[in-house]
């Protein structure tokens, strides 16, 4: 990761003295019967990229039409920049928002597009097609300013209404399933493209999104939501390699997850997972105690996979290719233990194809090192 | 191009031309035709079995006679601008009592929206004459509704409003409300709802994004209500008849007195004639309204 040092520099969830530019305090919202968003709190930092990230369903949406102004919050309290938002209107606040659909006019041009908001603020006439101009460049539309929606693409729509949200300079810009309707090249292009123009900008950015390869490639910060609950709030190589639930570590990339009982032994865990089987070695987690249900959560990547049973290393299951996935740099081994279970171990295909040392119905060897893994409260424990 | 097709594309250029074209040519030749004392009462006949000759001896005997009369008598241009005044004023008031309902429709919530559609288009499974004429039960001096204007005490004595101008407006305005109501629901329908909140994120209030925003999108389906109105408003003979008085002078009414009254049948034809051009300018206009706007959405 490029930005590496830059996430290490600028982690203002991690400093207590910061000051949170959006605060959500017990909040709560319901429609009807349905519980959208349940007693929720959050604080989000001035110039973060902030991705919710989760189902359908799981309240993502509601959360930032709160912030929008769009939904009243049922019960407890937004705060931006310590004030709550709850009494001022959606024309009021320093939040702008760009729309899932874009919601772009269809009457008016890419220029009155973005000068729409302009207009309608208290900018004099003359430093409007200033701002506008500077919105173009920074988003390279120059070309189309007089044209209308309908006549340029995809992707151009979707800067049109990045820059329409950012001409006014929000404090906060919220951006609903931006990427959404970008076929999978445009979407890369674009996800760096937002980096960009977030940092360029510095404003605080707040994205909405399903797909979490784009939420882990933009943001400073993940939320995980599941059922208007935050599961995990992290960056997003801590959500990546120590989720906090099966949930989180599921929902993020491809995980095998083997369920058993806990145990600690010295410095580290054990989770005796089979009858006669040896019990596998992870690191410890705190919040569990011996005997507790748990499962043990290992990336693909991180199992290795050989044709021998391996030398010196503590975690090795032996069982026979069930499929193979061959993604061309990579392939994902489907491996049957005895018991039925199935354990992905993805490699990189550093060699030829015609030289795989093992194919389908193949005994193999599975491995891990002992802190490849991690240990998580199983499932129906809380 | 293949059989299928020609059938196809021939199936409505038949039906124009033995619907329209012929019938309008019959009247057309009516119209330059003279008057007499015959039946049908109009001369020359064009008799097909004379051959060549007998067909340019009625050619040369048809003129433009009729028309120089529509000129001078200021009867008949009075008419139509009478006319005109009528339908423009009448759909002016027809979008103003449209618009509030279509939006209203397209706000209201989707299980509701079929109810509404058919409430709209109920009044048409009664027919055009009878529901007319139930104004007259309405808008008379002993009327519905002055009895209850005087029973609330807003009036003393009843107001005039049968057989005035303002009895035509109320009967077009209740008449073609439905052919305003549709286009206008049909776009506002369609309409992105998150353009509106678009609009308010963006620093409008609520009207102005209702103004800015709402009202130009829907400016397609205002025209082609207006339209919709306006056209059979102009030609139309059944509301001022029997909800106009003396004074409603509308060109629908000169032509059914011309036909019926006088039996003038050339110089009737020469007014439907006439009306037919004028409405042509606002159909064409309509048409590329349409056009537009499928131009806009493909």
């Amino acid at each position: 990761m490029t930005d590496k040092n830059a996430q290490e520099v600028f982690a203002p969830w991690n400093d207590p003295g910061a000051k949170p530019l959006i605060t959500f305090k017990d909040v709560t919202k319901r429609f009807g019967d349905f519980t959208a968003v349940d007693a929720l709190n959050l604080d989000i930092y001035a110039q973060e990229f902030f991705a919710l990230l989760g189902p359908s369903g799981c309240g993502k949406t509601t959360l930032m039409r709160m912030l929008a102004g769009f939904e009243m919050p049922t019960e407890g309290v937004i705060e931006l920049a310590g004030k709550d938002i709850a009494p001022i209107p959606p024309n009021k606040r320093e939040v702008n928002m760009m729309f899932q659909s874009y919601a772009l006019f269809p009457h008016l041009s890419v220029w009155d597009n973005i000068a729409f908001g302009l207009k309608r603020s208290d900018m004099p006439k003359d430093q409007i097609g200033d701002r506008v101009n500077e919105m173009l460049r920074l988003t390279r539309l120059e070309k189309f300013a007089r044209r209308k929606p309908h006549q340029i693409s995809g992707g151009q729509r979707q800067r049109v209404a990045l820059a329409r949200s950012l001409a006014k300079a929000p404090k906060l810009l919220l951006l609903d399933e931006p990427l959404g309707a970008l076929d999978a090249k445009l979407r890369q292009d674009t996800q760096f493209e937002l980096m960009d123009i977030q940092e360029k900008t510095g404003t605080t950015f707040v994205i909405v999104t399903h797909d979490q390869e784009e939420a882990m490639t933009v943001a400073s910060r993940v939320a995980v939501m599941d059922h208007g609950k935050l599961m995990q709030v992290d960056t997003p190589d801590r959500i990546y390699e120590t989720p906090n639930s099966i949930y989180v570590a599921d929902f993020i990339g491809d995980v095998n997850i083997i369920e058993g009982r806990y145990e600690t032994s010295g410095a580290q865990a054990m989770v005796h997972w089979a009858e006669g089987k040896q019990a596998l070695i992870g690191p410890k987690n705190e919040n569990l105690n011996q005997g507790d249900a748990c499962a043990l959560a290992i990336r693909p990547e991180k199992v290795s996979i050989s044709a021998e049973q391996p030398d010196g290393v503590n975690n090795a299951l032996h069982g026979k290719v069930l499929d193979i996935a061959y993604l061309g740099n990579l392939s994902t081994y489907h491996v049957e233990l005895p018991g039925g279970q199935i354990i992905k171990a993805q490699t990189a295909n550093t060699r030829r194809l015609a030289r795989r040392s093992f194919t389908w119905e193949d005994p193999v060897w599975l491995s891990f090192t002992d802190t490849a893994s991690i240990i998580l409260p199983g499932k129906g424990a809380s | 191009m293949n059989f299928r097709r020609i059938v196809l594309i021939g199936i409505p250029y038949f039906w124009l031309l033995a619907l329209f074209l012929v019938p309008f040519g019959i009247v057309l030749k009516i119209a330059l035709s003279d008057t007499a004392v015959a039946i049908p009462p109009y001369v020359p006949k064009l008799d097909l079995a004379g051959g060549w000759a007998a067909l340019v001896d009625f050619v040369s005997q048809l003129d433009f006679e009729n028309f120089a009369f529509l000129a001078t008598d200021d009867l008949y241009w009075k008419a139509y601008l009478s006319s005109l005044r009528i339908a423009t004023i009448s759909t002016f008031f027809t979008l103003l009592v449209g618009f509030p309902i279509a939006y209203g429709m397209s706000r209201a919530s989707g299980e509701w929206r079929p109810t509404l559609m058919m409430l709209i288009i109920l009044p048409f499974w009664t027919s055009f004459l009878i529901r007319v004429y139930a104004w007259v039960g309405i808008l008379n001096t002993e009327g519905l509704l002055n009895q209850f204007l005087l029973g609330l005490g807003l009036i003393n004595e009843p107001l005039i409003l049968l057989n005035t101008n303002i009895a035509v407006y109320i009967g077009i305005v209740y008449t073609y409300l439905p052919f305003m109501i549709l286009p206008i629901y049909a776009t506002l329908e369609r309409l992105d709802d998150s353009l509106n909140e678009a609009a308010e994120d963006l620093g409008c209030t609520r009207f102005q994004a209702f103004w800015l925003v709402t009202v130009p999108l829907s400016k397609n389906g205002v025209i082609a209500g207006c339209f919709l109105v306006f056209i059979p408003a102009i030609g139309e003979f059944v509301i001022p008849a029997l909800l106009g008085g003396s004074k409603t002078l509308m060109i629908g009414k000169v032509l059914w007195e011309e036909f019926f009254s006088n039996r003038d049948w050339p110089v009737a034809s020469a007014v439907a004639v006439i009306l037919l051009l004028i409405l042509v300018v606002p159909i064409v206009l309509f048409q590329r309204n349409e056009q537009r706007q499928r131009e806009a959405e493909g």
